[in-house]
């Protein structure tokens, strides 16, 4: 039994050095994840500005009804049909980094999640705060920064924390655009081995880790923020 | 009372109105508010008072009239309120202090950044001020660690480090437990003898009398009568006044 195990490890990772395709396939992973989470932050906080600032003022009519279009569009369509339309149709006829194909589209999709979680933040803040800073004298702007974000900030970096660790995973459908990211790598493993289970479990046992790992983190974040009461 | 012919007011309410799609909250204002008044607004809950208070500072857009606020109308869409309003300090129901801050952070941050005071200047004026209200131990302590009349006299010195010229009060000691409102109160009387200029809502009947230049008593959205205290109190003159005062006095 444990030798069995022990030449099928060998056989999918060692011999032509395969583990190679797990290895690298785990960087571009992370890669792809890591910018993506920074370009949906970016645009998820634009459009909670946008949609907050519409719901509490009525200006930036215009703005805020793009915003909708993108949250409605993004939220109602799948992700791999989202990855395969930036591929295939938007970048179709330029030649592109693959890598910088998928964080735009995974960035793109993460923002409408992220945007929705800010601007429940925001909203969650009593309304008072802000009039406290608008009667000092503070612009609709200023309050925001130094008043309004900062609280709605604590309140969700939980579930923040949390989207992340769902883009994580949704990476993995990077390998419809032939992209070759951990679950690509396991998969042609499997292909030249004809051996599924050692390289698949192998990639699953690595989300799993890498997930516990987080949420190892936001845990203790949670458990931070919980007991600090300001 | 400078209510004296040829001065000008600080504050000036002509014919202000405020609806809420149908309902009119405020009904053709107009009031007089000079420097040194100490003007109290009484009347049943519902009657406009916020609204009146919140128009004061634009927290309320009007829906017809002006608002003279030193000279210059504040309802004209040009004037810029954020000026203003570092001129006319609120304090609220609810506290509102900032509790991500400590106090005083929530103290400085005006000052610091409305007013280019720099951080030691900010903070000797707010420390100055916490020693009168007898909190300066509590300046690096975060507003949850407070009680409730210890917050709205942070509150009540956060608007005061703007150095306003008027202070709007909503109801200040309403959300107090009764132990805590007398502390408030002693400060806001601290002020009225400093002769701030002050309007106040509230339900402290006894209060208003001892500190009130003049009263206002609102009453659908109207102000029903108005007067200096002693007469005000004592020999009321519409139905409505005394009905009210004999329900709460
Ligand atoms: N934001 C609002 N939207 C709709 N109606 C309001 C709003 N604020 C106040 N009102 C109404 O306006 C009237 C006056 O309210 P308010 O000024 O709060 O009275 P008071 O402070 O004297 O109790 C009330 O009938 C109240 O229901
Ligand atoms: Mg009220």
């Amino acid at each position: 039994m444990f030798e069995k195990l022990m030449n099928s490890f060998l056989h999918n990772f060692i011999e032509e050095e395969r583990w190679k395709y797990i290895a690298d396939g785990l960087f571009v992973t992370l890669q792809v994840t890591f910018f993506a989470v920074i370009l949906g932050i970016f645009l998820g906080f634009l459009v909670a500005m946008v949609r907050s600032t519409y719901d509490k003022t009525g200006k930036l009519k215009l703005l805020n009804f793009f915003c909708n279009l993108y949250l409605t569009v993004i939220r109602g369509t799948p992700v791999v049909v989202q990855l395969l339309i930036t591929y295939f149709v938007i970048f179709g006829s330029v030649n592109i980094d693959k890598v910088l194909v998928a964080v735009i589209a995974f960035g793109f999709n993460s923002g409408a999640y992220v945007a929705e979680i800010i601007r429940g933040g925001i909203m969650s803040v009593d309304q008072g705060q802000f009039e406290a800073g608008r009667s000092l004298g503070f612009s609709y702007f200023r309050t925001m920064i130094y008043i309004i974000l900062p609280q709605a900030l604590k309140n969700v970096l939980p579930a923040l924390a949390n989207e992340f660790i769902v883009l994580l995973k949704e990476t993995s459908v990077a390998g419809y655009i032939a992209l070759q990211d951990l679950t690509k790598g396991g998969d042609i493993i499997r292909s030249r081995t004809y051996d599924a289970f050692m390289p698949l479990i192998a990639v699953a046992v690595i989300y799993l880790l890498m997930v516990m790992l987080f949420n190892y983190f936001v845990k203790q974040l949670e458990r931070r923020l919980r007991n600090s009461e300001h | 009372m400078n209510t004296e012919l040829g001065k000008t007011p600080l504050i000036e309410v002509m014919n202000l109105t405020k609806k809420f799609h149908d309902l009119k909250a405020l009904d053709d204002i107009s009031v007089k508010i000079y420097e040194g008044d100490v003007v109290f607004v009484i009347g049943p809950s519902g009657s406009g008072k916020s609204t009146f208070l919140r128009c004061l500072n634009r927290l309320e857009e009007s829906t017809g009239g002006k608002i003279l606020f030193e000279g210059i109308d504040i309802t004209d869409e040009k004037c810029d309120i954020d000026l203003h309003r570092q001129k006319m300090g609120m304090v609220f129901q609810q506290f509102n202090l900032f509790p991500h801050m400590t106090i005083l952070k929530n103290l400085t941050i005006g000052p610091q950044k409305l007013q280019n005071k720099t951080k030691e200047a900010a903070e000797a004026e707010a420390m100055r001020l916490l020693e009168r209200v007898g909190l300066a131990d509590r300046a690096q302590a975060y507003p949850s660690q407070l009680s409730g009349g210890q917050k709205q006299r942070i509150a009540i010195v956060r608007a005061l480090c703007m150095k306003p010229d008027v202070m709007l009060f909503d109801e200040p000691t309403s959300a107090l437990d009764p132990e805590m409102v007398g502390e408030v109160l002693a400060v806001m009387r601290d002020l009225a003898e400093e002769k701030m200029t002050m309007v106040v809502v509230t339900h402290e009947m006894g209060f208003a009398k001892e500190v009130a230049t003049r009263v206002i008593f609102m009453a659908d959205g109207k102000i029903m009568e108005e007067n200096e205290p002693g007469q005000f109190f004592e020999h009321p003159e519409s139905e409505r006044l005394k009905n009210f005062l004999s329900k709460v006095l």
